[in-house]
This record gives C-alpha cells, structure tokens and sequence, in this order.
C-alpha cells in the first residue's frame, strides 16, 4: 500500500529535533493539577508533578500565525503529510523519577515511525514519536512512546 | 494506604466518574497550551470535521487512569509504566468511568499490574491502558 508515504516523506524517519530546556514551575504543575482535577495535595500543591504532566510541556511555544487552521500546532519533526486532521493515539511511557518545582528538564524528542493504514472511513498516518526527559545532571526522568493518528 | 502484601489479583482499584464541562477542558486545554480547535469550537468541530461534538482530549482521559492507580497506591508505590490506546472519542457532554482491577503480582520484584479503562455509558471502553507499579520493601 504505502501510497500516501513517498520515499521523501519516510526519510524524515529518525530526525530529532534540537533538544528543548524548561523549567518547571509549580505554578506549571498546579496548573496542570487543577485543570486534570486531581484530589492528592502533593498535585494540587504543585510539591511534585502528576505522573502525566510533561505530555505536552515539551513542545516549542509558537507565534499565533504559525497555528494551523484548526488551532493546532505543526510538529517540527514532521514533513508535509497529506492528512491533516489529528487525533490522540496513545502512549507508553517509562518514568525514572517525579518532576518537582524547580527541575531544568530537558526534552529530545525523534520522529520514530510513520505508518500508513487503510481505516474504516479511509487512510489513516500513525505517527510515533520518542521523548527522552533528562534532569540538568543527566538523570533519567522518563522515555516515552506517543502515537499520533491523522485522518 | 494499600499494602503490597495484602494485594491480590483481581482486587479492584477505587474507581471515579468524570464528567468534564466547557470550562474543564478550557483550563485543561490551557495548561497544557493546545488551541486545537476541536476541543472548544462547537461550529468548527461539528461542521468541519464531522465530530458530533466537542472532544474530551484523549490525554486528559489518559490521566484520569493515572489518578486511578495513585489515589489507590498512595505513597506506597511508585508507577513505573504507564500505557493507553485511545480506541474511540469522548465528546462533551458524556460521562466517563476511570477504573480498573491488579491482574498480576511479582512478589520478587514487589512489583504490580493492573488493567485501567475509561469505559463510556454505553458501556464501552474507549481507552483501555496498563500500568505496573513497584512498591518499596518494608
């Protein structure tokens, strides 16, 4: 099958982008805390971070004009794909250690596969991408497998 | 707290029903900084893209699982994976039941599966996950 998928677009396959350094805030994690409605005070408190909270901390922060016309915002690991429309996959996710106030993490992340399917309603892109997750020391924090679907 | 000796296969995890409003998913969207559309703009995502409703991000049901497993396992385990499929959408208005039940249990490793799902009122579980959690010795 594979028609959607050109030789061009599968070479992007194994691209990194540049890595990404944040701190967190506990303004961040309590943020995040309130809006996933957690009812543990060391969340709510902003002491460490709920388990998911890095999903979607690592991506660059874009101008308003960059967003595409349905509000997202373009991966920069990924090339022009002929579908646009995205929806949340799943993921597999490995943690090391809790994030707390006060981390610098930094986040690389490596365009890992790109799979084309034939779906009920028409071709479907699976897109997974790895995040690594590092401590200013090196430490491991987590590693993650994330799945994309474009319809 | 939960006690890793008193665990058994097939125990159930305290299990918690959500229901999230406009405002929800608003701050949800918010803090997590995603203008995606179809998570506000009923117009956009009825007429556009063919949902018939505004969508409860898979993420955010991702995370109700993970509440599943820390508010059972306290300060007694540490969840060390975490995994989910998101099957089929949610949309606003819907009720949505986190749960899930300890399908094995390694007693060398002290360590503890589960099954998590976020089943919809029609019954069907729309994002199935697994979890393992290691518990310290005593």
């Amino acid at each position: 099958m594979a028609e959607l998928l050109t030789p061009e677009i599968m070479s992007w396959i194994g691209k990194t982008d540049p890595p990404l350094t944040e701190e967190i805030s506990r303004r961040d994690i309590r943020h995040y805390s309130v809006a996933t409605d957690q009812r543990l005070e060391k969340y709510l408190n902003g002491d460490e971070a709920p388990p998911l909270f890095h999903s979607m901390f690592f991506r660059e922060i874009k101008r308003l004009e960059q967003l595409e016309a349905d509000g997202h915002v373009a991966d920069t690991l990924l090339p022009p794909l002929p579908l646009k429309r995205v929806m949340a996959g799943g993921h597999e996710t490995t943690f090391h250690r809790p994030i707390r106030p006060g981390d610098k993490l930094t986040a690389t992340r490596r365009l890992a596969e790109l799979i084309e399917k034939q779906g009920r309603t028409g071709p479907l892109i699976f897109v997974i991408v790895e995040t690594e997750i590092t401590a200013a020391d090196g430490e491991q924090i987590l590693s993650e497998r994330y799945t994309r679907i474009l319809r | 707290m939960v006690q890793f000796d008193r665990i058994q296969v097939g125990d159930a995890l305290p299990e918690r029903t959500h229901q999230p409003g406009n405002a929800y998913l608003f701050c949800y969207n918010a803090a997590i900084w995603n203008a995606h559309r179809i998570h506000y703009d009923h117009q956009y995502v009825t007429e556009v893209e063919g949902y018939p409703g505004i969508v409860i991000d898979g993420p955010l049901q991702a995370d109700w699982l993970t509440q599943v497993v820390g508010e059972w396992m306290g300060e007694a385990g540490r969840m060390v994976q975490f995994k989910v499929s998101h099957r089929q959408a949610a949309y606003l208005g819907e009720k949505l039941r986190a749960a899930g039940e300890v399908t094995a249990k390694d007693e060398a490793a002290r360590e503890i599966s589960v099954n998590l799902h976020i089943t919809n009122e029609q019954g069907e579980v729309i994002a199935p996950g697994e979890a393992v959690i290691r518990f310290d010795a005593e």
